[in-house]
């Protein structure tokens, strides 16, 4: 051994530059990777941005639920304790009554309680009208009374400054806890406004609230406090026991009487976690209520008998296409090519017609008063007194659909036909198989990879389609889809759209699995 | 396209005069969403021409999008992005609208004119205003037409003729939700005008109107555009079916179909204005001052030249005058003229936004069955 003899020889293998010879294959096989990976990187982006976000965001709506823990945070926190018990239970405390009365005068002043009072209308009737209703009178409750005895007892009370130094002061929200929390709330509703802190007088709603927690301290916990206004604080604890009260319970019953019923209250306490399985309850013909989970009543159950009808609906369709579709796609491939061309432009002229043409081109058509009836009266087929009803009903929505979505169907058979050599139905033939027996075990098998393409093609779109069921299904022939469009544009029940949405999404995917089982999914083809 | 086209150029015209009008503060551009159809032409020949006549520099972007308003406000306004500047919609979506804060609260005396009397706005609009946030147009009515070739020498005068299938054989059109469709079963179920919503709010109230509707189940077409009925009627499909009282008067009207109304007990409703909130100040200047002009009382009279809906300030009846083409006098074929007004029905907003959710998946569920 000399000493030129690589140290390393039973060491990794080097490359020119020293680096072992794996690594380096790695930096190069990594650097292409990224290559590859920028090269796509447009249309990665592309997809991510405008299709798989805005779709995870409108999932994420079905369960999300923040609206009613961020509009009415005390209340929340308050009604914690507080059980439904089937309805039997008394309404909650005037602790509640008072984190209820802080948190709507600051959501009436953002413009915000309208909206929680839309989102708890989908659970119990009457809520949208009830926060309306109450926001309208949460400013005008016999609160001020407060406000004017604690004035009356030191006119510093009425002051900004003497307020802002009082809760600027530390350890103040331990003395003053409902205080200080309803001051921040007053303090946002001014950000909200542009208005300065310094100037504005402060609102109603902070006087009971100091009230209360004056009300509920001994007199030497007050004294314990040291800092600025120290004196104005004391004097008023002195004197709340004198105050004249109002109880705020009284007033929101005053303004609604829905406020004592505990339906209200279940409701508000059932729905007041961030996220929610109430959607997706609903969207199974179940219910979140106060006393747990319930089944819809019967005259309120839809959505599984239109999961199940669009399915249903679904399935027809796709094996009309699959009837109608087969023989003209057999067609196409085995004509001569000049004349299948020409077909071919046949099969997609309606592909090319908008979608509305050619849907109410069937409601001409199919209609009592419309051209096919016509033709069975005038051949005399069917009495002029009970023309038949084809339309507004399944029957329709399969003759209207099976047609628009039939060039799904025929487009991959024909690719897939295609390629068939002619040579394996004559060698099949001249081994003395029947012309059955040669379509059947020859032929046929060679052509199943295409009618899975067009399968898939044509359930999947027939599944989600919703413009033609609308206006060709009347009662029996619509489908989940159409109440996702209505929840969507008409009550703006964006949460319960979500979830039906994510829901028929799953079915899809668990179809499309047991499809890769059954069938096995390389087994498809587009040609 | 053309439209999201036309939508960008102003963005790009907006862009570029808004430095240089500074001292105007008013937007040159303006995006206004309708209906479409007869009702929008109505629009733009009754407000929009003249104020262009008068502030030739404004473009006036039309989008036919009144029909989904709701959803795509709340999108823009998730967005943040608020390409709108004034949308027509009904009253129920219009407090639906403010109650969600997509709609801008506004006071009436200050942003709409005076009557020529000098009537306050407020009191001229007077209960018309259902919202803070609504600025009424025009009263129109969801009623009854039928074909007066297939009734026979006695033509229905009752709304409870359409629930009669002996002496009205046939089908009938109705819309495909609960709303004026629960109220009429309930009238024809013997409940008084006065009740019917007290009655509706029960469980058994909302069981006996389907109950009604029932009977003539079978023979309903649901429609869900306004503009079904009319094709409807005009061939033949149905007897009587109910829409908009404007479609059926250019039905009868304008394509002489032998079709005749039927006012009895016809629900009127309200079609109006609403600013997008959250509106740029530039953009907002020039909304209220469209909108001091296309609301005040000569302008709102003028629509009815061109459709048969009643202005919505009662100082606008008086100037009515004939249509724009037909030159028939307008005055009758208005819902709000006291031969058609002798039944009405009032529809209750506020007890809609309570049970829309409500009776809407009852009323879905009873259709799907």
């Amino acid at each position: 051994m000399t000493d030129a003899t690589p140290s390393t020889q039973n060491g990794p293998m080097l490359s020119a530059d020293g680096t072992p010879l794996k690594k380096s294959l790695q930096i190069a096989l990594r650097r292409q990777k990224i290559r590859a990976l920028m090269l796509i990187a447009p249309l990665l982006l592309f997809v991510l941005i405008s299709f798989i976000a805005p779709i995870a965001d409108m999932l994420f709506r079905s369960v999300e639920n923040e609206i009613v823990s961020e509009t009415l945070p005390r209340t929340v926190i308050a009604l914690e304790d507080w059980g439904y018990d089937d309805g039997k239970a008394a309404p909650p405390g005037e602790d509640v009554y008072a984190a209820l009365y802080v948190d709507l005068s600051e959501a009436e002043e953002l413009k915000v309680h309208t909206r929680l009072g839309s989102r708890l209308n989908y659970e119990t009737t009457g809520m949208s009208s009830l926060f309306r209703k109450t926001g309208r009178g949460v400013g005008r409750m016999d609160t001020d009374i407060y406000a004017d005895q604690f004035i009356a007892l030191d006119p510093r009370w009425e002051d900004p400054a003497a307020w802002i130094a009082l809760m600027d002061a530390p350890g103040i929200s331990e003395v003053l806890p409902e205080t200080a929390s309803a001051w921040s709330s007053w303090q946002r509703i001014l950000v909200s406004k542009n208005d300065d802190i310094a100037e504005e007088q402060p609102e109603d709603f902070l006087y009971p609230m100091l009230f209360r927690d004056l009300v509920r301290h001994p007199a030497d916990r007050v004294a314990a406090y040291d800092g600025p206004n120290a004196d104005m604080l004391a004097a008023a604890r002195a004197a709340v026991d004198g105050f004249e009260a109002v109880s705020l319970e009284e007033q929101f019953i005053d303004i609604d009487k829905d406020w004592a019923s505990p339906e209200i209250w279940g409701t508000i306490k059932a729905f007041s976690s961030p996220y929610t399985a109430g959607y997706f309850l609903s969207s199974v013909d179940l219910k979140l209520t106060p006393a747990g989970i319930e089944e819809q009543p019967e005259s309120q159950q839809i959505y599984m008998l239109l999961f199940g009808r669009t399915l249903f609906m679904s399935m027809v369709i796709m094996g009309s296409c699959i009837l109608l579709g087969y023989p003209i796609a057999y067609l196409l491939s085995n004509l001569p090519l000049r004349t299948s061309n020409l077909l071919l432009i046949l099969v997609l002229l309606p592909f090319w017609t908008s979608l509305l043409v050619r849907t109410s081109a069937w409601k001409v058509l199919l209609q009592q008063q419309g051209v096919i009836n016509d033709i069975l009266v005038w051949l005399g087929l069917v009495a002029d007194g009970d023309r038949l009803v084809m339309i507004n009903n399944q029957f329709g929505t399969i003759v209207a659909m099976t047609h628009i979505l039939l060039p799904f169907m025929i487009l991959p058979l024909y690719s897939v036909m295609k390629t068939i050599p002619p040579s394996y139905v004559r060698a099949a033939k001249s081994l003395g198989a029947t012309d059955w027996t040669a379509f059947w075990r020859v032929y046929f098998p060679q052509s199943v990879p295409g009618i899975g393409a067009g399968s898939i093609l044509v359930f999947i779109l027939s599944i989600g389609y919703y413009i033609t069921p609308e206006l060709v299904g009347g009662t029996t022939g619509t489908f989940i889809s159409n109440r996702i469009a209505y929840h969507i544009s008409s009550s703006l029940n964006w949460g319960l759209a979500a979830a039906l949405g994510t829901i028929l999404l799953a079915v899809v995917l668990v179809l499309y699995w047991v499809y890769d089982r059954i069938v096995g999914i390389d087994n498809v083809s587009l040609g | 396209m053309k439209s999201k086209l036309a939508i960008l150029m102003c963005g790009a015209a907006l862009a570029a005069t808004g430095v240089q009008a500074q001292d105007a503060k008013m937007a040159d551009s303006m995006t206004i969403v309708s209906w479409g159809g007869a009702y929008q032409k109505s629009q733009i020949n009754a407000y929009a021409e003249p104020y262009k006549e008068k502030h030739p520099e404004v473009e006036i972007v039309w989008d036919e999008s009144s029909n989904e308003a709701v959803a795509k406000l709340r999108a823009m306004n998730e967005a943040g992005n608020i390409t709108w500047d004034l949308v027509d919609v009904v009253a129920a979506d219009a407090i639906r609208l403010c109650d969600e804060g997509l709609a801008m609260e506004y006071d009436p005396d200050e942003l709409l004119a005076p009557a020529p009397d000098g009537t306050p706005a407020s009191e001229d609009f007077g209960d018309l205003i259902v919202s803070d946030c609504y600025i009424p147009q025009i009263v129109y009515s969801t009623t009854f037409g039928y074909r007066t070739d297939m009734v026979g020498d006695t033509p229905p005068t009752n709304i409870c003729d359409v629930f009669d299938l002996e002496k009205y054989p046939g089908k009938r059109a109705l819309e495909k939700r609960p709303i004026n469709n629960m109220e009429w079963a309930l009238l024809c179920d013997g409940v008084a005008k006065g009740d019917v919503y007290d009655v509706l709010e029960t469980e058994e109230g909302q069981a006996r109107a389907l109950a009604k509707l029932d009977t003539i189940k079978d023979q309903v077409i649901w429609w869900s555009s306004g503009a079904d009925t009319p094709q409807l009627l005009a061939d033949g499909e149905v007897v009587m079916g109910s829409t908009y009282n404007g479609r059926l008067f250019s039905l009868i009207e304008e394509q002489n179909q032998p079709v005749a109304m039927l006012w009895d007990a016809q629900v009127f409703d309200l079609d109006g204005w609403i600013i997008p909130a959250g509106l740029p100040e530039e953009r907002l200047a020039r909304v209220k001052d469209f909108l001091m002009f296309a609301t005040d009382t000569q302008r709102l009279a003028d629509q009815a030249k061109y459709i048969s809906y009643g202005p919505a300030r009662s100082s606008s009846a008086p100037l009515v005058g004939k249509h724009a083409e037909l030159g028939i006098e307008m005055a009758p074929h208005m819902p709000t003229d006291p031969a058609n007004a002798k039944n009405t029905f009032l529809y209750n907003y506020t007890w809609w936004a309570d049970y829309r959710d409500d009776l809407d998946a009852k009323f879905q569920a009873w259709l799907a069955q």
